[in-house]
């Protein structure tokens, strides 16, 4: 029965609304996905500019931020919260989108730096799938001494 | 030491909350200069409006030159272990305040040593410079209540309405509150919540106040309200912290009890604090051992044979300990 932390760690994931669309069902239900999935997810609710996304993912430390916009902002929004989180030192953290996103602007959000974008209809599982696959392992010098190895 | 930066922080944070080796390096050499911040616990009821007064009070110490953490502590499942943390939702307009940090923690279960990471938290956020750290909590159960006790000053929030609450409360958090809060004092039953509580606290405080002499004036803090035995008196206190009212009030008593503990009362309380603090950690960290040492087959079994009502859980734990003693004994100490 040996644990490490890093086995014990659950991923840390922000889902924000951006823009002005007071819509979060969808929102909602990915939450609760990567919930069930044993992930840990700050939710921040309805109308986030990509400044308050950026600050939250910045202090929260999260491992990845899934963006849920149905409004029809996201070709502005969504590449804002990138570049945000580039300026913060978090570019290597996966942006990934949902919501109505038409199919021609997902090429150029992706150029942008999203990293996938979900419409209507993804299974729950594929996202959870996509996040697990995408988190980047987190800097792990010693991830396998448990605190008690740590204290001898 | 320069300023971390809030990345640093965040990162520091998650590194705690892992049991990361390397970021208990980094609190043991922050750890000599905490101890300058106000740690503030907030708990109470889920919906008695916790993150919403934080929220208030935080603007207002802001608005008098203060910076504030806020460490927001809520359940993870049982059954997953994941966790929706959404006391964000209630800070919004905080996000962007350079002088405002807010973490979100998940408890991870009982055995996730939620009191002990909360604990290097509060230090790591004491050491960065923040002037006022609020770690709020469910109080629901005994491992918040182990949380709350990790600051100086613990407010205990109650709303009317809530049922059975203030029993909740009786039975174990009023105990550790030095400022009670009613909140949503606006709602019906406001009056009856107040007495409730104050009741109570005659009840368990040595010093009766007067109990139930409510003025006119709806949002005044109650006379004479009882005096816990070190001599500080408990407030009882009314706000509607979605417009602010009475909030001013709180972050004031906050401010008294601080004046409080430097006059003099702060030192035991310290010291009793760490007592419990080291208490704590020595709980998880033979727990943890124990753990790690005992058989998984043998540990199903004992837990099926209590199952199938062979063996009392009490007899299952005695068995397990015994195996690890003599386990102790074969081992030479390190």
């Amino acid at each position: 029965m040996t644990q490490t932390p890093e086995a014990a760690r659950p991923l840390r994931i922000l889902i924000a609304k951006p823009g002005l669309d007071g819509h979060d069902r969808g929102a909602k239900v990915i939450a609760r996905a990567l919930r069930d999935a044993g992930m840990e997810v700050i939710y921040t609710g309805l109308r986030q500019t990509p400044e308050m996304i950026a600050a939250a993912a910045l202090q929260e430390d999260v491992d990845a931020v899934g963006l849920s916009i149905l409004s029809g902002a996201h070709n502005t929004l969504l590449p804002r919260v990138v570049e945000l989180l580039r300026q913060n030192g978090m570019g290597d953290v996966p942006v990934f989108a949902g919501g109505i996103i038409p199919d021609e602007d997902v090429p150029g959000l992706k150029a942008a730096g999203i990293a996938e974008v979900f419409g209507p209809g993804t299974p729950l599982s594929e996202i959870v799938q996509f996040i697990r696959e995408h988190t980047p392992p987190r800097h792990a010098v010693g991830h396998q001494s448990s605190i008690i190895n740590h204290q001898s | 030491m320069s300023r971390p930066s809030k990345r640093e922080l965040a990162r520091l944070i998650t590194g705690i909350e892992n049991g990361d080796p390397n970021a208990l390096r980094t609190l043991r050499e922050w750890y000599g200069r905490a101890g300058r911040a106000h740690i503030v616990g907030v708990t109470g009821a889920p919906g008695s409006g916790k993150s919403t007064l934080v929220a208030a009070l935080t603007r207002l110490a802001r608005s008098r030159g203060q910076t504030v953490a806020i460490v927001s502590v809520d359940p993870s499942s049982p059954f997953t272990g994941g966790a929706i943390l959404g006391d964000r939702i209630r800070m919004r307009e905080l996000f962007e305040d350079e002088g405002v940090f807010i973490r979100s923690m998940a408890n991870r279960g009982a055995l996730g040593g939620i009191a002990r990471s909360t604990a290097d938290i509060a230090v790591a956020l004491d050491a960065a410079g923040y002037d006022l750290v609020f770690i709020e909590t469910v109080g629901a159960g005994q491992a918040e209540v182990e949380v709350a006790r990790v600051a100086e000053t613990i407010v205990v929030v109650e709303a009317p309405g809530l049922g059975d609450d203030i029993q909740a409360i009786k039975a174990g958090i009023l105990e550790i509150a030095d400022i009670l809060v009613v909140n949503k004092a606006d709602r019906e039953g406001a009056e009856r919540t107040m007495s409730a509580l104050q009741a109570a606290l005659d009840l368990s405080t040595p010093s009766a106040g007067t109990a139930g002499h409510h003025g006119p004036g709806a949002l005044r803090r109650v006379e004479a309200p009882a005096a816990n035995a070190a001599g500080w008196r408990i407030p009882v206190l009314k706000t509607i912290a979605t417009e602010g009212t009475g909030v001013e009030a709180v972050l004031d008593a906050i401010a008294r009890h601080r004046q409080y503990l430097d006059q003099g009362a702060g030192a035991q309380r310290r010291a009793q604090r760490l007592e419990y603090e080291v208490t704590i950690r020595l709980r998880d960290l033979l727990l943890k051992r124990a753990m790690q040492q005992i058989e998984p087959a043998r540990y199903r079994a004992l837990i099926e044979a209590c199952i199938a009502r062979e063996l009392h859980p009490q007899d299952a734990a005695q068995a397990l300990l015994n195996a690890l003693s003599r386990e102790a004994d074969r081992t030479p100490v390190e």
